[in-house]
């Protein structure tokens, strides 16, 4: 990869990719296949949780039971993507790396603290999913570097998450806007760490420390849902499309992070 | 870039081709095999016309390299009917005029399929949903629907029969 002169791309399920070279966006000199290096297309539990290779297809992160019962707003998020086609071999990593606002599956991520793990010419590190997009099609990912897998912590008990998005159809179709929340209990169910992402409302995914601020400490009370709702339209600087104007989407956005911030909520005390 | 051999295997034959870095599965399926059964619609993922199985799993052929079935099992629609017989899948769109144009009918088939083997008895909502992926522009569904709930009962009774044939010994 890195000694490519050329143009060089990497290939996980290609459902971005195929797309975009059909479409003459990119014209490659050189595709990698990453799904023949052995163990990426696999679902690992680590002393520290999960690792979910680069080349997993989303359709088998439902089928893991402990990943689905641990995360299963990252888990439903990344089932959101396409139909069952682009299901058995769209790749959460796939997602990522192409930079779109409007990934179905990072926000989840981002909410989950999830980090990606990075193998390049300067040897392997692990960043923070949100460090790794810049903005629309664009990654801090240099020339030579492969994310070999995400990790996702094992989960402290009374957790939950939950991923949201506004979409006029139900399948088949690209968000509006979008939240995920990521929540732990502490005693008396009172929240005791939050992490609030918003998806298509801002060039990137965008992490909200003030909604999750909003959470921290409280049963999710209304005027706790109220805060959270009003940094997160504080914190949209969307565009305007034919999809939704800015107005719609801010608005949406807010209530979307309140219901998955209930979501996430129901399901980090046990009530599914 | 130049060409690239590839031995995979096709409705359970082996077959080799050698395919451009960029050809599709789609275009190595219809240009070099002579497997016009799977469509293009769109050639972007969009409206399955292009269905195929890759190792069981359902795919758009059109989003797949030629080059990445190296010693893969690929199942297209041409696999389906056992010789002469067709499946019970192709007999009810028959029966249920879930075609008209017919262009979009390879990929239901083997989406509807694919479906059928991992949920012997799906409700409506759950086909709707399997087959969310299909676009048809002629039929508006409902025969689709309904044809694949009628063959669904169908080889609900055939599996049934061979197991009571087995145990009858
Ligand atoms: C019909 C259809 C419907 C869709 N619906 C949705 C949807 O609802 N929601 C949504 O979010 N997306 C949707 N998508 C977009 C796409 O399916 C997803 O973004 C998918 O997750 C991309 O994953 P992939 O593995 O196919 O990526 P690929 O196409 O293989 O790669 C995408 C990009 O990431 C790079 N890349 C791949 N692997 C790596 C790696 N290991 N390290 C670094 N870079 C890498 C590639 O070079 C490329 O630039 C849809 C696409 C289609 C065709
Ligand atoms: S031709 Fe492949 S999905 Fe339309
Ligand atoms: S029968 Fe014409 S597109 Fe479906």
């Amino acid at each position: 990869m890195a000694g490519e002169k050329g143009k060089a791309y990497l290939l996980a399920g290609g459902t971005d990719l195929l797309v975009r070279m059909r479409g003459d966006f990119i014209d490659p000199d050189l595709i990698v296949d990453i799904k023949r290096i052995p163990g990426i297309q696999e679902i690992r539990k680590t002393a520290s949780g999960f690792s979910i290779g680069a080349g997993v297809p989303c359709a088998m992160l439902g089928r893991d039971k402990a990943l689905a019962s641990a995360w299963p707003g990252v888990v439903e998020a990344a089932q959101l993507i396409g139909s069952d086609q682009i299901q058995g071999r769209c790749t959460m990593v796939g997602n990522l790396c192409n930079a779109s606002p409007a990934a179905d599956s990072v926000p989840a991520l981002v909410a989950a603290k999830a980090k990606a793990v990075v193998v390049g010419p300067g040897g392997r590190r692990r960043v923070p999913v949100e460090d790794v997009v810049t903005g629309p099609g664009r990654t801090s990912l240099k020339k030579g570097d492969i994310v070999v897998a995400i990790e996702l912590q094992k989960r402290p008990p009374k957790s939950g998450d939950a991923y949201l998005r506004f979409t006029p159809r139900t399948e088949m179709d690209i968000a509006v806007c979008s939240a995920g929340v990521s929540l732990t209990l502490g005693a008396g169910n009172v929240v005791k760490q939050a992490r609030v992402a918003l998806g298509a409302v801002a060039p990137t995914v965008v992490l909200v420390p003030k909604a999750a601020r909003a959470l921290v400490g409280t049963r999710l009370e209304d005027d706790a849902l109220m805060k959270l709702a009003a940094a997160c339209e504080a914190a949209c600087s969307p565009i305007a499309d034919k999809r939704g104007t800015v107005e719609f989407r801010t608005e949406v956005a807010g209530v979307m992070a309140r219901r998955a911030a209930v979501m996430a909520y129901d399901r980090a005390r046990g009530k599914r | 870039m130049k060409g690239i051999a590839v031995s995979t295997t096709v409705n359970g034959d082996a077959v080799e081709f050698v395919c451009d870095a960029r050809e599709t599965l789609l275009d190595v399926l219809r240009n070099h095999l002579g497997l016009t059964g799977a469509k293009e619609g769109c050639g972007t993922g969009d409206c399955g016309a292009c269905s195929v199985l890759l190792d069981g799993q359902l795919v758009c052929s059109c989003l797949v390299l030629g080059a990445e079935v190296e010693g893969r099992e690929i199942e297209t629609v041409e696999g389906m009917a056992d010789g002469d017989r067709l499946h019970p899948l192709q007999k009810r769109f028959l029966e249920h005029a879930a075609l008209q144009c017919g262009v979009c009918t390879p990929g239901f088939l083997v989406a509807a399929k694919a479906l059928l083997e991992r949920n012997s008895n799906p409700s409506e909502s759950e086909i709707r949903y399997a087959l969310a992926g299909n676009l048809c522009r002629c039929t508006g569904y409902d025969k689709i629907v309904h044809a694949v709930h009628a063959a669904a009962g169908d080889l609900r009774r055939q599996q049934k029969a061979r197991k009571k044939r087995k145990a009858a010994g």
